[in-house]
């Protein structure tokens, strides 16, 4: 089959979803209004609060939601055949991540901005609360460990991507100091930028760097691993314009980029799916599809992480409340898009069946190493651009994501531990580095508490990554729904998906809790099991406070 | 051949202003936070004689002082000191 017609029907679909049912939801569900006053005008300060132009908005909501997590996810699920991850992806950005972003941003504008760990102790309880920190630690120490095994992964198949991967950063550094001491104007540093880093990918190819076989006694991907964390601690602790502020800037461009450039060669090229529209032959050990594919996919579907992107910054700069359905909705369909070019990535890019067989030898495998391989040979036959320099552009391209990605989620994790620290009043734990090195320490036990010495299975712990968030998106659309009931909006359309979720996900625990067992992985049982018992919490956190609202709402109406 | 070259002009500021608030408004809290802890600790060196805090440069930084008078309310609330911690620097 023709991938255009994929991708015509996942944009198409998308583009439908935004025109027409996000217009629904904001007039029915939500009904938003341009007189409702935006903490944004209300609390106007300059620093925190800013009305912000819709546009830029939604670049940097649509750039912060959108990383390596949306590739890795649907390239891996297309293991069970494109049928189901294209199904997923497309119906989930319209009906679940849509609605998810949307809501969230709503909800946390009609709270004065705040946050949703806030609103789930408000609108919720405490107890609520205390259950969604203890999420939000566990999605962060489970992405920074799976991410610094991408990025090991990535580094070791393609040599030629060492350089630009690194001198990306030293880009970044520069681009910083230009803009924030000497203050040059922003396109010119840009273009230079930019240019510097595409000239790096171009001559990353004639310049492969490996790690020997040992290096200190740990294989090349352990060492890749340890020295992604090193850096990650030391980006982390910097001031956030030094590294932090730049790289996501270029990662924003590349993004752009990226995803035009790989649309433009699927139309230029139309190369031919030829993974199976229904995988029958999956390999041994793959885990049934149902509920699988719904953890698999996270990010690109629906997504927990969205929300804290949704109600920390982003509602804090929302100029009108109507804005809400374009940053939002739409900035979820362009993550929806990212996913989509990587399943097509990840099954149009082989020239046979066998070869794609090859490469999705078992589960957990192809992944983001598939969409480099797919994603190149389409981008080079649509642009005639060198097969080693495009899959180095990719390379490139999701490791940046994945490592902006670790340097933020660390960031957060320190400051869950020095938050502890405070609390508890343990005095060291409250300060910046030891709480960093206590970070760094659980995320590298997990990466080789779950990959084995070589730290090379650490992938093993993706889907219980998409379970926690999905968990995260579960307590998001719970506060959203308890708020619509408290209005009497119609609960339908967030109740529907809250339900299915996490439904999908205790479902998926389960089985993946029977998996680890069967194959005796105590560590992955015992990680299973803590994400398995907040499951519990948050599925009767949901069921207590929806029948507490309902009342509520019920005595309210009586009274009147 | 004039109105187009002020026409670019025109939309080469436009994307400029865009690309700015794109680069600035994600970090613009942050950034204001790690300044104002830079100012408080400026603040700090600048009264620090008068806290018994030996300090060579405070002949000049007396100079400082009513620059900073404006700021001083802030500074003693949010550094805890309901009223102003020195007796001859009266504040509130």
């Amino acid at each position: 089959m023709s991938s255009i017609i994929l991708m015509v029907l996942g944009l198409g679909g998308m583009a439908l979803g935004f025109f027409v049912y996000s217009k629904f939801l904001a007039h029915v569900v939500f009904k938003l209004s341009d007189q409702f006053k935006t903490p944004a005008v209300e609390f106007e300060d300059g620093i925190d609060f800013v009305p912000t132009n819709k546009f830029v908005l939604w670049g940097h909501h649509f750039t912060s939601v959108a990383g390596a997590a949306p590739i890795v996810g649907p390239a891996i699920a297309v293991i069970w055949g494109w049928l189901p991850a294209f199904l997923w992806v497309t119906l989930g950005t319209i009906f679940f991540a849509g609605v998810h972003d949307f809501g969230a941003i709503w909800a946390s504008v009609k709270n004065k901005a705040k946050s949703v760990g806030t609103l789930t102790g408000e609108v919720v309880g405490t107890r609520a609360r205390a259950i969604f920190s203890i999420v939000i630690f566990l999605v962060l120490l489970m992405v920074n460990a799976v991410f610094g095994v991408v990025i090991a992964k990535l580094l070791i198949n393609n040599p030629g991507s060492v350089v630009p991967v690194w001198g990306a950063i030293a880009v970044a550094l520069v681009i910083g100091q230009a803009i924030y001491r000497a203050k040059m104007s922003l396109p010119l540093v840009s273009l230079v930028g930019v240019v510097a880093l595409y000239f790096l990918i171009y001559i990353g190819p004639s310049m492969p760097v490996s790690l020997p076989e040992s290096v200190a006694g740990l294989s090349p991907s352990a060492a890749w691993i340890v020295i992604l964390f090193v850096y990650a601690a030391i980006a982390s602790l910097l001031p956030v314009w030094v590294l932090l502020q730049p790289r996501d800037y270029i990662n924003g461009l590349q993004l752009f980029v990226g995803l035009a450039a790989l649309y433009a060669a699927v139309l230029i090229a139309n190369p031919t799916v030829v993974a199976p529209m229904i995988n029958v032959d999956v390999p041994a050990g793959t885990p049934s599809m149902i509920p699988l594919l719904f953890v698999t996919i996270a990010c690109g579907a629906i997504s927990g992480f969205h929300g804290l992107v949704s109600s920390g910054t982003t509602s804090k700069q929302l100029a009108k409340e109507t804005d809400a359905r374009f940053v939002g909705y739409f900035g979820a369909t362009g993550e929806g898009a990212l996913a989509l070019a990587a399943i097509i990535a990840a099954t149009a890019g082989f020239a046979s069946l066998a070869d794609w067989q090859a490469v999705y030898h078992s589960f957990g495998q192809g992944g983001v190493l598939a969409f480099v391989e797919g994603g190149a040979a389409i981008l080079s036959a649509g642009t005639g651009l060198d097969i080693a320099v495009a899959a180095t552009m990719l390379t490139v391209m999701a490791a940046l994501f994945a490592g902006t990605t670790m340097d933020t989620g660390l960031r957060l994790q320190r400051y869950i531990f020095q938050e502890w620290g405070e609390i508890y009043n343990i005095k060291w734990m409250a300060k910046p580095l030891p709480a960093t090195l206590l970070s760094v320490g659980t995320c590298l036990a997990l990466a080789f508490g779950a990959g084995g010495a070589d730290g090379s299975g650490g992938l093993l712990i993706w889907p219980l990554f998409g379970t926690t968030n999905q968990l995260l998106a579960g307590l998001t659309l719970l506060v959203v729904t308890v708020m619509l009931v408290r209005r009497g909006s119609p609960t339908f359309f967030t109740l529907a998906p809250l339900v299915f979720v996490l439904a999908m996900t205790l479902f998926a625990l389960l089985i993946q809790l029977k998996g680890f067992y069967e194959k005796a992985d105590w560590f992955l049982f015992t990680m299973d099991l803590v994400v398995l018992v907040a499951a519990i919490f948050v599925t009767l956190e949901c069921v207590a406070a929806l029948k507490r609202a309902k009342t509520e709402a019920r005595l309210s109406s009586a009274a009147d | 051949m004039k109105n187009t070259l002020s026409r670019l002009k025109y939309l080469y500021r436009k994307a400029s202003r865009a690309g700015a608030d794109y680069y600035n408004a994600p970090y613009r809290a942050a950034i204001a936070r790690a300044r104002r802890e830079e100012d408080d600790l400026f603040m700090l060196l600048v009264f620090s004689e008068m806290m018994g805090i030996p300090n060579p440069a405070g002949w000049y930084c007396m100079e400082l002082q009513p620059l900073m008078l404006e700021r001083f309310h802030d500074w003693h609330t949010r550094m805890g000191m309901e009223r102003s911690p020195l007796d001859n620097f009266r504040c509130c």
